[in-house]
């Protein structure tokens, strides 16, 4: 028992460390995994191979993720989805993913655009950006942790705070 | 002359031999001639004077309580269906939202197969992303035996009444700066007139008109920049001083800020045939947030009255000069000829999105009266001598300002929604919203194809908690005559027939017929999914009184429903989500033709 409370705490603390973390000169693959297909769909024809795992780095820093809160409305991410409701595009809180809520598949949507209205951002915004949205867009389903995720709102009062937002069940759901 | 436009002459003399039958043998397609013939619903708004008003008065007061559904035909697609149909002869066209099907029914069997369909090819599907609200498309038109429609992708196709073949195909926008089109084009004097959508991305506004035989640009008509573009010569002779001087389309903007200011046309073009000249009003400026772009911001949220064969201005009025809550100027304009007085005058009557109901002489632009007929507190009227609206300071947007109960909120007390006038009544019947907004203006760049806002905002119900109305106004006594509060807003058109019965739907799916006279309810049905659509009426090949309208729930009202928003976040859909929260519990999505008749 102790120990397990021991490794909570040390773990709290690695995540309390990264929490304040800021980089100065981003690294353009500290937040990608190499090799491996990004799957974007749960079928696979024969034996299933495992997917994989992006550990978008950003998503354990406050200050990303609040960069990725800025960035998303300097943007314009916020003209199609609002704070998160959607509006031109989808809603953005829900568990709704058309495209997939793993960082890696918002990355990618972010990147190559989709073809329902989705524009491109590949080229157009620096790589590290766009994990930094990627982690805020996750933020708003609560799907990162709530010690890093953004606690209020410098305008007006339209939502609950990122911080409180209580998980979304992430079930996928198809493109319809 | 071509042997195509032979042809369609051709076409064209079928077809109106189809309704001489049962009408006045027009022996070309004058317009305006056969938009006279209540068999027929040859322009989006009936007639060129946009009064939706039918002569037919086989459904009536005494009967419309025994309506019965006769048809209905599924459209196959689920977003915002806008769009009203018309009738040539005995078919029957509708377009769907995007991706903007051309359907043809045969009145003469329309529960058999559609005739045919049309759709434009390798659309660009990407329009969707900036479609401000919903991907709607608001109708057709026709002309010498062609079917004229616009795409979402910023296209304007010719189609073969007939046949459903292609005739031609025209770009017009440019989806990479943000430009759709999805308002009903009006074909006037063999030129079909189109305008662009895309107010909430910074794009630069205009109507074009090309020919209706060929496609061929005639001229192009801009909303902001110098005179030149805005096809202003020597003949524009607006009535108000603020609007007569050189390149006001550059000088009231900051520096260069004309070139994304908006000033679009998604609404309504009317047409005088005998002052030849078409009416059509100019969207909002953009961004949303006002303290961007200090000045009048012309051309924008005002009236343009043109000659329709070469563009040229002839006058302009301003309804919200440096528009500071989204109130875009495109309604439709009822032109009528009304005692004022003592004496008959020319006039346009035009229910404003800033919530004045404004009458003007068409002849000169002049404002004759602007009344109240919702709830407006963004401001104090309009000063008849200027003919100037009179801000509320108190309600001026700003960075980072955040300010409530600003009425109405930005659809305006009455968006594209189109109203109806009945010459036995002498009544318009309007169909609106009430609703009032919290406002805080942000900053905002410039992306090109991309949201250009700079606002957050969330709407409410205005005073007395119903969000929609359905009312009769009397243009000459400047006063409401009666009211049917509705639920929701009421997003879809109005229609009136020479039976007195008034109709428009809800946002829950009723279908609604009203005694014109008293708003008396007659008879109600409920439709599938939410009606935003516009009502028309046709005397169908056998003889009898049809009444057509399309179920389909979407727009920027339905838009929670159609896009599956999230009503936890305030502001989604621009702040209409908010208003709109129990609308998912009360309808669903799907495009349903449904068509009504008595027994």
């Amino acid at each position: 028992m102790r120990n397990a409370l021991l490794l909570a705490s040390c773990l709290l603390a690695a995540a309390a460390c990264r929490r304040e973390q800021r980089e100065i000169v981003h690294s353009p693959a500290a937040s990608h995994a190499s090799g491996g297909i990004v799957r974007l769909s749960e079928l696979q024809p024969g034996q299933p191979t495992p997917e994989v795992e992006v550990r978008n780095a950003s998503e354990e820093k406050a200050y990303d993720i609040n960069e990725g809160k800025r960035l998303f409305a300097a943007y314009n991410c916020s003209g199609c989805h609002s704070h998160g409701g959607g509006g031109i595009g989808p809603a953005l809180m829900d568990n709704y993913w058309v495209y997939g809520s793993h960082p890696e598949n918002i990355h990618d949507t972010i990147v190559e655009g989709r073809p329902n209205g989705m524009p491109s951002f590949g080229g157009k915004i620096p790589d590290y950006q766009i994990w930094e949205i990627v982690a805020y867009v996750r933020s708003l389903s609560g799907l990162v942790n709530p010690t890093v995720a953004p606690s209020r709102d410098d305008h007006m009062q339209v939502k609950v705070a990122e911080q409180s937002k209580k998980e979304e069940s992430t079930e996928e759901k198809k493109k319809p | 002359m071509s042997s195509r436009f032979l042809s369609s002459l051709g076409v064209a003399a079928v077809l109106c031999a189809c309704a001489c039958a049962r009408s006045n043998p027009p022996v070309k397609t004058d317009l305006h001639q056969l938009s006279r013939d209540d068999a027929q619903w040859v322009m989006p708004a009936k007639d060129y004077a946009s009064t939706r008003y039918s002569g037919l008065a086989q459904i009536n007061t005494s009967n419309a309580k025994q309506l019965k559904l006769a048809w209905t035909v599924s459209t196959g697609h689920d977003r915002g269906h806008e769009a009203g149909p018309l009738v040539i002869g005995d078919t029957m066209y509708y377009v769907t939202p995007f991706p903007n099907d051309l359907i043809a029914i045969d009145l003469k069997n329309p529960t058999g197969p559609p005739k045919w369909k049309y759709r434009p090819q390798n659309l660009e599907t990407e329009s969707q992303g900036v479609a401000c609200c919903d991907v709607v498309n608001r109708g057709a038109a026709y002309a010498n035996g062609k079917v004229f429609l616009n795409t979402l992708d910023g296209r304007t196709c010719a189609v073969d009444a007939e046949t459903g073949k292609e005739v031609w195909v025209r770009q017009l926008a440019d989806i990479n700066r943000g430009e759709t089109i999805t308002m009903a084009p009006l074909v006037v004097k063999n030129k079909v007139l189109v305008g662009d959508s895309g107010g909430e991305f910074g794009v630069r506004g205009w109507v074009t008109a090309l020919d209706s035989e060929t496609g061929k640009i005639a001229w192009r008509a801009y909303a902001t920049g110098p005179d030149k573009d805005v096809l202003i010569g020597p003949n524009f002779k607006p009535f108000y001083a603020t609007d007569r001087g050189k390149d006001l389309g550059v000088s009231t903007w900051p520096k260069d800020k004309w070139k994304i200011g908006g000033g679009t046309m998604w609404g309504w073009i009317s047409y005088d045939p005998e002052l030849d000249l078409i009416y059509y009003g100019t969207g909002n400026p953009g961004p949303w947030n006002p303290e961007l772009r200090p000045g009048d911001n012309k051309w924008t949220s005002g009236i343009f009255a043109r000659r329709p064969d070469t563009g040229e201005a002839v006058w302009y009025y301003q309804w919200s000069p440096h528009d500071e809550f989204d109130y875009d100027g495109i309604n439709e304009q009822l032109l009528l000829d009304l005692p004022i007085g003592g004496k008959t005058r020319k006039v346009l009557v035009r229910p404003e999105r800033n919530g004045y109901m404004y009458v003007l002489d068409r002849a000169t632009g002049e404002v004759l009266s602007a009344d109240a007929y919702g709830a407006v507190t963004s401001s104090f009227g309009v000063d008849l001598k200027s003919g100037r609206l009179i801000p509320n300071k108190a309600k001026e947007p700003g960075t980072g300002k955040v300010i409530p109960d600003i009425c109405p909120a930005a659809p305006g007390a009455k968006d594209w929604q189109p109203s109806a006038y009945s010459p036995r009544t002498r009544l318009i019947y309007v169909p609106h919203q009430n609703l009032c907004m919290q406002h805080e203006g942000t900053d905002v760049n410039y992306i090109a194809g991309t949201p250009y806002v700079g606002a957050n905002v969330v709407m409410v119900p205005g005073p007395g908690g119903h969000r929609g109305e359905f009312d009769a106004w009397d243009p000459v006594q400047r006063k409401k005559v009666w009211s049917i509060r509705e639920n929701f807003p009421v997003w879809s058109g109005a229609l009136v027939t020479a039976g007195d019965v008034a109709f428009y739907g809800t946002m829950d799916g009723w279908f609604k017929a009203v005694d014109a006279r008293t708003g008396t309810l007659l008879w109600q049905f409920k439709t599938s999914s939410g009606i935003i659509g516009q009502p028309v009426t046709y005397r169908g090949p056998d003889g009898k009184q049809y009444v057509t309208i399309a179920a389909g729930v979407g727009g920027w009202a339905g838009a929670i429903v159609a896009g599956g928003l999230d009503p936890r976040d305030a502001t989604a859909a621009l702040g209409f989500v908010n208003a709109m929260k129990d609308l998912p519990g009360a309808t669903n999505k799907g495009g349903v033709i449904y068509t009504f008749a008595l027994p």
